[in-house]
């Protein structure tokens, strides 16, 4: 589903190399995930992908589904069937979450050729989205994450990759700054999602997200690169003996 | 005080090129507002009123031309059952209007009843504008009491059954108009009036308003569309008791526009709420003036006023709030922000505060900025391509200002003209 061949990237304003040559390949129906340590690259990674500005990508490709997602605008990765769930969520005054959800969905229908959703038709299934991940009417009314505690920040995002379909979801630190019952909400609504046509790519500090959404491969990313592969006991080796025994191990 | 020869000679020359209707009850006024028009000049480049802009094509003999606009967008407020009253260039057009007769108020063309010796609106009709001379002078608000063609008198004693639209067409390039209207809101009565379009290459507008005890007067207006269009209008609102006032325009295009609005609370409890949106393309200068005066106890009032601004266009602020030493208990907010779209455009600001009592709560805020980056690639990455996103983003920034609106349906008809200005733009 995605391929990232010898990735390199920098940032565009200093000559400071982020990416140094990323190989990775999630298949559809698979969850990865990416952990290391602080400043490792993994959130650049998904910046990259996702086509934010200020980096600038001077070697290796992209492709999602066989496209080469980085020649793409962001929008048009989004129609491709990228998302990614921001670490951050922006909060967007004045825009209705409902309304901003609904541009999102017809407008990638329209990229794709395909008819737009009614509002009635939208409202139906929003409503029944919103309600597994105890997404109340008010929230759904409310600007786009303006006054969101930061579970329902997360939330809000998982409810948008519900709604967006995504054949392809990249969840970045989604677990950073949520609770216990927080996050097995979120997970929750993350496996739901889960199936043979959509791939996922969870980038995370710690072993404790990959409790609840088990991982089909893990990898460790230090210093721009995926440094190790292997099954979800290399996250419990991360949770058990740090990122220093581990990456020592490599050199 | 003498006013300066270059502006006496201005002042001359203006009143040579006007013609006064003669007779009837409103003679009195006029003569008094061509004394006060004597007396204070009409605005130059140098008044301190007129600092961020210039008056000079308002106030000059001849009007510039103004081109008609070509526009297949339907009317705005096509979708509001209500009582259209329709001037072309300044001239009443009876075919074009609806009858006047409308339960809970009586409606009358100032151009009909002038020539009777009395009429209620005698008590108003320049009036509150003499009254609104005081802290500032307003020279050209003082010029069309003394000079308008027409206007309409409406007397809402009841609560009116719908809106009364006044619709302004523009189909002479050369066309120099004033109308005057006066609104009359009784007791626990009232009335919404709309205004749209652009009413002549050049117009000079007033209206003067004043609401008794629990009386609510709604206003929304839109102005501009024609690019070469220009206008000055004044609004004179006296609020009674517990009684409300809520305005709001919105101006798209319009090489030249000066609004301001001039509201006094002289009774306890009363709310006013001016609002605006402002968007400029180019040849665009909005001025937006507005003087709140606090006179009564507990009142609350609210400006808020929101300029997108692009292509080196201008808007301009100047909004004071005064609260009397008496007024306690004073709830006053203002807010004045510009998106700006690219680093041509400019945004002058002078807001104010000025407070005599010691009870009040007073806010204002001012502010300019570009779109937001990180909000766009949010929408982007979810799928909205840019030129839609930015849309949305710019009709959130407006937001604020058009929630002051209190019917939806006309607060629906206002987005959806942005909507349609924004999308015509998208193209380019």
């Amino acid at each position: 589903m995605l391929e990232i061949k010898n990735l390199h990237a920098q940032l565009e304003e200093e000559d400071k190399k982020i990416l140094k040559g990323v190989e990775l390949t999630v298949e559809a129906g698979k969850v990865h995930a990416i952990m290391g340590p602080n400043g490792s690259g993994k959130s650049t990674l998904s910046y990259v992908l996702s086509g934010r500005d200020g980096y600038e990508v001077t070697e290796g490709s992209a492709t999602l589904a066989g496209d080469d997602i980085l020649e793409m605008e962001p929008e048009e990765r989004a129609a491709a069937g990228l998302f990614l769930a921001f670490q951050y969520p922006v909060e967007i005054p004045g825009v209705g979450n409902m309304t901003f959800l609904r541009t999102a969905v017809n407008a990638q229908r329209k990229a794709r050729g395909e008819e737009e959703m009614n509002a009635a038709d939208f409202l139906k299934v929003i409503r029944e989205k919103a309600k597994s991940l105890k997404i109340d009417a008010d929230m759904l009314k409310r600007p786009v994450n303006v006054g969101f505690s930061g579970g329902e920040k997360k939330r809000n995002e998982i409810l948008q990759m519900a709604m967006l379909e995504p054949k392809m979801c990249i969840l970045d630190e989604t677990d950073s700054g949520l609770d216990v019952d927080a996050m097995k909400l979120v997970a929750e609504g993350v496996n739901a999602l889960r199936n043979e046509g959509r791939g996922f790519l969870v980038i995370t500090h710690y072993q404790r997200l990959l409790d609840h959404i088990k991982p089909d491969v893990v990898h460790i990313m230090a210093n721009g690169k995926i440094v190790k592969s292997g099954g979800p006991e290399l996250a419990l080796e991360v949770e058990n003996n740090g990122y220093a025994g581990l990456l020592e191990e490599v050199a | 005080m003498a006013l300066s020869q270059p502006k006496t000679d201005a002042t001359e020359a203006r009143l040579a090129a006007m013609q006064q209707p003669q007779g009837g009850w409103t003679a009195m006024a006029r003569g008094q507002a061509v004394t006060r028009v004597r007396e204070m000049g009409l605005p130059a480049r140098r008044d301190e009123y007129w600092k961020y802009t210039r008056p000079d094509t308002l106030v000059s003999p001849e009007a510039p031309q103004a081109a008609l606009f070509e526009t297949q967008e339907a009317p705005v407020f096509d979708q509001v059952e209500r009582l259209k009253i329709v001037f072309v260039d300044g001239v009443f057009d009876a075919e074009a209007s609806d009858d006047f007769t409308l339960e809970g108020v009586t409606i009358e063309r100032l151009a009909d009843v002038a020539s009777a010796d009395i009429h209620w609106a005698l008590d108003l009709y320049g009036v509150l504008e003499a009254n609104g001379q005081d802290p500032v002078q307003r020279p050209l608000a003082a010029l069309n009491t003394a000079f308008a063609s027409d206007g309409v008198l409406i007397h809402a004693t009841a609560v009116a059954a719908k809106p009364i639209s006044i619709i302004y067409r523009h189909t002479d390039t050369a066309s120099d108009v004033l109308l005057h209207h006066v609104v009359k809101v009784d007791a626990g009565a009232a009335v919404t009036v709309l205004e749209s379009g652009p009413a002549a290459a050049r117009f000079n507008g007033s209206i003067e308003i004043d609401i008794a005890d629990g009386g609510a007067f709604h206003h929304v207006r839109t102005q501009g569309r024609d690019h070469e269009c220009r206008a000055a209008t004044h609004l004179f609102a006296r609020l009674g008791v517990g009684s409300v006032m809520k305005s709001f325009t919105l101006t798209a295009n319009g090489v030249m526009t000066r609004n301001e609005t001039v509201v006094e609370l002289t009774g306890d409890d009363a709310i006013a709420h001016v609002a605006g949106a402002s968007l400029g393309d180019g040849d665009f200068h909005n001025d937006t003036t507005v003087l709140v005066t606090h006179d009564a106890v507990n009142c609350e009032s609210r400006q808020v006023f929101k300029k997108v601004l692009r292509n080196g266009a201008t808007g301009v602020f100047q909004g004071k709030i005064l609260v009397k030493p008496d007024a306690q208990k004073t709830d006053g907010y203002q807010i004045s922000q510009s998106l700006l779209l690219d680093g041509d455009s400019q945004f002058l600001v002078k807001p104010e505060l000025e407070i005599y009592a010691d009870d009040v709560a007073c806010s204002h805020g001012s502010t300019s900025g570009a779109i937001d980056e990180e909000a766009l690639f949010y929408l982007r990455s979810r799928g909205v391509p840019t030129g839609e996103a930015t849309d949305l983003l710019t009709l959130a920034f407006l937001a604020e200002a058009v929630q002051e609106i209190e019917d939806e349906a006309l607060s629906e008809e206002i987005i959806d003209r942005i909507g349609a200005w924004l999308l015509r733009r998208r193209a380019d």
